[in-house]
This record gives structure tokens, sequence and C-alpha cells, in this order.
């Protein structure tokens, strides 16, 4: 059983942090514990960190759009303050059945949701970051302006890396204005070309949509098209012509779409399933989906990125594998961990010279290979 | 060691003689960047002619350690690209091929000696590349990979840093690696692009490109002064409106921009504001209007908006003569590129007249309102004794202020070597350890474009294993840290 310690300032957890490694223990942190499950399943960490006492939002600086947020801090009670302003942190992943997803465990799995297509990930919206260091530092890079290149971007670093390099203390960040209002067009099709087709048009057209999602289940699937601002019904009825036109099918206007999108984001994990992410290009998406469909998966995906979240039984891992489109780029997200256990998460090796830049920055960074070992790519 | 001779015989091998220069005249050009006030004449600056001849030149380089610049246009503003004595510098400027366009993808992949303009005209008319330098003309996209180039659409379009998907880096060992947005593992990706040419030398880019917008409209507000216009912004920003760009000039910029260009901004104003709003057309009105009325508050003189693509062009014209315009106003000028947090802009601006009075010297302010990236441009006469010194307090003095205020020393031009003292300003020494934390994985000689970014020369110790002198070490030239 894991030593558990909820340290309540930067220094208790830079002590926490830097005595366990000196005592040659390992470390995992633990934020809102609703993604432990991702990565490879490493031995039992000796320390478990905990950011939960690290919660407050430390500046919410609403004319410049910006805001510091301590770790532990639960993204939802964030986006409430900012709402407040009429603002959002524009990351919408998928934040637990009580929605306890902190900040900081999602930079730090680089977890996004539809909004990804127009914001992007942690990675575009993160300004600065604090961070523990196991050999005893608090650093920061960055900074919480929007716009600043001074220094390395070790902020985007520490996005998605798992807690291997450190312990992120802090995070600063870009808002977006709320839009004023949403409406959202969909339409279904049981064609994988068609949808594909659509996709594109959609993402090659001048529609600025806050979200173009996909989504397949029982060999038939849909589009998403979510448009947002003071003309978003009207700029939604144009995409639903677009998509009449294009040959989807049941096309309409959802002008209360918050459930619509909640789906999207919830199928994007799977309760006791396996659930895969695979990137791929955009205009493989067809092959994806009949990957998808093949194995009787559900999927969820960003269209314009390439990115789709494919819910199957564990059993038909291998056939989404085999079935995949050349270059697909496959990470296992959610499975049981014997399964996990089985096969590598993280797909594929990277290439040789990738993986010893990957370990060099990690033993720059945590010399004493205290934080998350074992759990990231290439057994990091 | 083998003699500087001999080295520029094997870059000879491998790039052809021709495209070796040695010569001080043929070097003369290649001095100094878009900061022409810092100079050094390399070795031998090579143009290699593919990705292979620039790995094969890097392995040479590592071979002898011999440390190494990488330039592309040479347009930066921070000295970055600024070569090293006895070093070599690699241009990449006949790397000039757009590889592939995939518009079905978004996607374009290019070599770094490409220039950023050509990348939009490449996917044009559907699409284009969002960041857009003043100097997107001429600047290429491998140095905008390196500087993590902004421009005046990079608040509501972001930086290169949210378009480059995928990357062929070469480091400092010659060895050739694939960086990829969507490739599993730390994000190298996100830590090269800015990293100004200190962790290797990108070879092949591929970028995300956007559909054009549907509807762009452009307005410029006169106002009294830049307080007056500042509150305009706040007001547009508070509206939950996100302007494709919104630049504001001052009194001096205006009188400066407008004697060059004769674009009809009113000299009668202390403070310019552009304002363009791009997106769907239905969205664009709207907003468009909105913007109209919520420049109408105290302090409003006159607005003016482009009916027509040469009227934009026109409004656009004065904003981008503002800098080489300024040489009607002093033979000279230092260009800084603090950021601020926006709402602190009347502050910081009154901060920076009171300054300029102090020192007797004019500065000029165009900048960025949006994001609060400041262009103030100290305006000197070198042939007046002592001002040069003068203007140069002066401009670090702003610098400070901007980062005192919150903010940064630089938003847009990089640190290179002219930042590279205020760095200590913003940063910690333990921030400035993390930072070599990272330069050690990368370039662990430190062969790649050394002494630039950070304030003092540092070293990699090794991890792990027994301490060595580097030989810069036993020269006396750095020290560990």
């Amino acid at each position: 059983m894991a030593r558990q310690i909820a340290p309540t300032s930067f220094d208790a957890a830079l002590a926490a942090l830097s005595g366990a490694a000196a005592g040659h223990q390992s470390v995992r942190i633990v934020g809102g514990a609703t993604k432990l499950g991702w990565g490879r399943p490493e031995d039992a960490p000796e320390v478990e960190i905990r950011t939960a006492a690290l919660d407050r939002i430390v500046e919410h600086n609403a004319g410049d759009l910006t805001a510091v947020l301590e770790a532990g801090v639960p993204l939802a009670r964030a986006q409430r303050q900012f709402a407040s302003a009429g603002q959002m942190l524009a990351l919408d992943p998928f934040l637990g059945p009580s929605q306890e997803a902190t900040i900081g465990g999602i930079v730090s799995t680089a977890d996004a949701g539809p909004l990804r297509h127009r914001y992007g990930a942690p990675r575009d919206l993160i300004l600065g970051i604090t961070v523990a260091l196991s050999d005893g530092t608090i650093a920061r890079a960055g900074g919480k302006v929007i716009k600043n290149v001074a220094g390395y971007d070790l902020g985007k670093l520490f996005c998605g890396s798992f807690g291997t390099l450190g312990l992120i203390l802090a995070v600063s960040v870009r808002l977006h204005p709320l839009p004023v209002a949403t409406a959202t067009a969909l339409g279904v099709s049981d064609d994988p070309g068609t949808i594909s087709r659509v996709a594109i048009t959609l993402s090659a057209a001048p529609l600025e949509l806050e979200a173009l999602d996909v989504a397949w289940r029982n060999g038939r699937g849909g589009i998403l098209a979510q448009c947002g601002g003071a003309q978003a019904r009207r700029r939604a009825e144009r995409v639903a012509r677009v998509m009449r036109k294009a040959g989807l099918g049941r096309v309409q206007i959802a002008g209360q779409d918050r459930e619509l999108w909640a789906r999207q984001r919830s199928g994007q994990r799977s309760a006791d399933g396996a659930l895969v992410r695979v990137a791929a290009r955009p205009s493989a998406l067809d092959d994806v989906l009949r990957a998808a469909d093949a194995c009787s998966a559900t999927l969820v995906g960003r269209a314009t990125i390439g990115h789709s979240f494919i819910d199957l039984d564990p059993e038909a891992l291998g056939t989404l594998a085999n079935r995949l489109p050349r270059g697909a780029v496959p990470v296992l997200l959610d499975a049981p961990v014997e399964v996990r256990g089985a096969v590598d998460p993280w797909g594929p090796l990277p290439a040789a010279p990738a993986l010893a830049l990957m370990r060099n920055v990690k033993a720059r960074f945590d010399p004493a290979n205290a934080c998350n070992p074992g759990a990231f790519v290439g057994g990091i | 060691m083998e003699s500087g001779a001999e080295l520029v015989g094997r870059l000879q091998r491998i790039c052809g003689a021709e495209h070796v220069l040695t010569h001080p005249d043929a070097l003369a050009t290649y001095r100094s960047d878009g900061l022409a006030h810092y100079r050094q004449t390399p070795l031998a600056a090579v143009l290699p002619g593919s990705a292979e001849e620039v790995q094969a030149v890097v392995r040479t380089c590592f071979e002898v350690q011999v440390p190494w610049v990488a330039r592309g246009a040479g347009t930066g503003l921070s000295g970055g690209a600024l070569p090293i004595a006895d070093g070599v510098l690699i241009v990449l400027a006949r790397l000039r091929r757009i590889l592939s366009v995939e518009l079905d993808d978004g996607r374009v992949v290019v070599e770094p000696g490409v220039t950023n303009l050509a990348i939009s005209r490449a996917v044009a008319p559907s699409h284009f590349y969002p960041p857009d330098p003043s100097s997107q003309i001429v600047c290429s996209i491998g140095g905008n990979i390196a500087e993590n180039s902004g421009g005046a659409h990079c608040f509501k379009y972001g930086f290169t840093t949210n378009y480059v998907t995928g990357l062929e880096v070469v480091l400092s060992d010659g060895s050739v690696v694939e960086l990829d947005r969507d490739a599993p593992g730390y994000d190298l990706l996100g830590a090269f692009v800015g990293s100004e040419g200190t962790l290797g030398v990108a070879t092949r880019i591929a970028l995300r490109v956007v559909p054009r917008p549907e509807s762009i409209r452009t307005l410029v507000a006169f106002f009294d002064g830049t307080a007056e216009a500042g509150e305009a912004v706040s007001a547009i920003v508070a509206a939950g409106i996100v302007p494709g760009a919104i630049e504001m000039m001052d009194r001096l910029s205006i009188k400066a921009a407008e004697e060059a260009t004769g674009a009809g901004y009113r000299l009668d104003a202390g403070a310019a504001l552009l304002v363009e709003l791009d997106g769907p057309e239905e969205e664009c009105e709207t907003r468009f209007e909105e913007v109209m009325k919520l420049c109408r508050g105290d302090g409003l003189i006159d607005v003016r908006t482009a009916r027509s693509e040469q009227e934009r062009e026109l409004i656009w014209k004065a904003r981008k003569a503002a800098f080489a315009a300024m040489g009607r106003i002093a033979p000279a000028y230092y260009v800084q590129d603090g950021v601020i947090p926006r709402t602190r802009l009347s502050e910081v601006l009154r901060r920076i007249d009171e300054l300029a009075a102090e020192y007797g010297l004019q500065v000029a302010n165009v900048f960025h309102a949006g994001d609060g990236n400041l262009h103030p441009l100290v305006c000197y006469d070198a042939g007046r004794e002592g001002e040069p010194q003068r203007a140069e307090e002066l401009a670090g003095l702003i610098v400070k202020t901007c980062v005192d205020a919150g903010g940064s020393i630089t938003g847009e031009h990089g640190v290179g070597v002219d930042k590279k003292a205020y760095m200590p300003a913003m940063f910690s020494e333990a921030d400035l350890d993390a930072f070599q934390r990272l330069r050690c994985a990368f370039d662990p000689h430190g062969l790649a474009n050394p002494g630039k970014v950070m304030p003092t020369p540092r070293l990699c110790g090794e991890v792990p294993g027994p301490y060595r002198q580097h030989p810069l070490e036993r020269a006396g030239v750095a020290t560990r840290f």
C-alpha cells in the first residue's frame, strides 16, 4: 500500500517528492484519480502524492483572458468561476462520473474533448507552468500573458508526460469567451465513405465551428457540427444545408445541444471494455470507421484532427489493430489491467532516435527515476 | 582538432565548393540578422541543398566539435541567427521546396527555407497559414519555427507552435529525429518550436492550414489618446469579441507612418486603433456593428471602415510601415518586444512616457493590443554623444517595466543575444536550470547556436557518470552550473 501524502503547499509538495526520491522510492501523482488506469501498469508506487489540497484558483484575470490554477483544482469548479465572467477554459474532456478530474491530471495526460477542434489541446492553452522536480527544485517556465516566447516551452513538455518528469504544481492558462449561444447541426449515414466525405467538406469550409465530431455505433454513424456565437442558429442552418447536399440523412438542428456533446465526451471512456484512441489522417476517417465497425465498436472522434476514440470488447483489439489504416497510431487508454499488462498500451515503440531523446529528457528532469517509473512510452 | 581549412574542405565535399562561403566579402551578408548592430563573421557559411547535406554538415561539426548556427532568411530581430566566430553558419535558403499540399488533411509539408507567405499561397484560395509576422514576404518557415513567430493575427489564431504538426530535426550529433504531434511520448515537438535554434535544425516541416475566412471587415478608429483607445479594446474583449487583429499606434508612430504612406491616418489623433474581424459572414457583420458601437466611447475622434479590399490594404499599409517609417523621426531606434497583461496598458504606457521624458528621448509605440505585446521604438541619433547608450538603457528599463507588470521580455522576437541579459529579470536560477536540462537532453555538447537565450554560458553535466572537463571549460570560456 502506497504511503499517501496530500501536501498543502508547494514547499510541502516538493519535500514529499524530493524526500521520496532521495529514499529511492517511486512516486505516483494523483489528481482526481479518474485516469489512473492509463499508461503501462507499473509496480505499485511506494509514495502517492495527492494534489487535492493544492486547489486554489490563484488568479482569474477576466480582462486579460487568463487564469492561474493550482494542479488540484477540479476543472469543473474552475469552469463555473470562468463562466460567471462569460469565459471558459476551452478544454472539455470527460471529467469522470462526479466531475472530479483536475487541471493537473488533464494537463499530465493531455486529455481533451470536442472543443479541441477549434481551441486545441492542453498544450495549446497552457501559458506557463510551475513544477517540482525530484532533485529538490521548483522551476517555472512560460508566464501568464497570452503571448510570450522567453525561454523554453516546458509547459508543453509536461503536457502529456504522465507524471514522469515531475510534479505539476500550477499552470497558467489562456481563456476564451463563452459563445453567447450555440447550435448544433447533425446528420446520419450508414456509409463510412459518406461520413468521411462530409467531414472533409465541412473541415475545408470557412464555418469557424466550435467542434466537428463524428460518431459511429451499430452500423450507423453521424456528424455533429457545433456553431457558437451571436448568429449560431443561422450558421447551423447553413451547415445543415451542406450536410443534406452532401448526402447525410435526418439532418436537424439542435438548439439545446448540451446533452449531445456530453454523450460525445463520455464516449471517450470505457467503463468495462477497452478504449483505444487512434490518431490518423483525417482523410482516412472512412477506413477508421470500417475498422471500428468490423469490431462492433462504438466510436466518437474529432473529424478535422483525425482523433478517434474506439470503445470495444478487449477480445477485438487484435482485429482493430489489423484493420486500422496504414499510419494510424493507436494508444490503449482504458482496459482491464490484465489486458494492459499483456500488450503495450502505447503501441509500437517510437523510432530509436526519438526514444533515445525521450530517455535523455527523462534522465535530465528526473535523474532519480522516481516519478511514475515504467508507466510511459518505452517503459520510461 | 583539425584546422579551419580542413573543416572547410570537408564542408565543400558535402555541399560543393560553390555553396561554402569563406571570403570576407561573401560572408558580409551573413554577419548579422535583422538586428544589424550585432555582427560576427563565421568561419564559413554553408548552403546545403538537401536535408541529407544538412545532416552531413551537422555531423561533421559534431566530429570536430565546432559550434554552428542555423539561419533562415535572416530577418530575426533578436540576433538569434548571429554567427559564432570560428563556427559554421548553416544557411537553409536553398531548401525551399513545398513537398506536398494535402488539403483534405488540412496540411502542407515544406522545407525550412520556404517563405511564410509562400505557404499561404500554396494553399490558396481555399486555405491559409495564419501566423503572419510582418516580414512574412521574406522570412522563412524554418526561422518561424525557431522563434515561434506570431504576427498581427495571433490573438485570434495563435502562434507558429499551434500549427506545426510534425518536424524532421537534425540533432547536434547529426542524428535525425522525427517529431510528430500524434506520436505517443513527450511533446518534443512543442519543446522544439521556439527553441531559437539551440536544440537542432528542422529540415522538414508539416503544418496545419485552415480555411480562409469567408468575410473580413476592417476599421480604424482614431482617439484622443492611447488610454481611450485602450478602453475601447477592453470593451471589445469584455463583449466576448475576438478580433482577427487589433492593433494600436500612438501619436508619434501615426505621424511617421502617415508621412511615409499617405494612408489617410489622422494626424490630430493621439492613438489609432485598427480592428479587423473575420469569420462567417453573418457572425462577422453582427460583431462588426458591435465593435463600431463599442468604439464610440470617450475620446473618439473618427472611425473609418474599409469598403473595399483596396481600402483595407491602405489601412494596413500604415500599420505595416510603422517600423520602417520611424526613420523619419530619428536616424536609429531600438525596438522592444515586451508583453504586458493587456489590462495594465494605460499604466505601463504612462511609465514609458515618464521614462522617455527622463532620458530625453522619443519613444513611439506600436502594438498588438489584443495580447498586450508592445513594440516600443526607442528613437536615437548615433551621432550624438552618449545617445545610443542612453537609448539602450531606456529600452532595458521598458523591458523591466513589462516584467514588473506581470508580463514578458519578449512576445515574438525571441531572446537571442539581444535579450538574454534580461532573462534573470523574468526567471530564477532554478528556472534557468530547468531550461538547461532540456537543452542538455537535446544537445549535451552545446554545439547548436551556443551563447543564445541563456544569460550566461552553461555546460551540461553528464547524466549519469563521472565528471569530465569540457573543452570550453578548460579554455575558461564557460563554467558549469
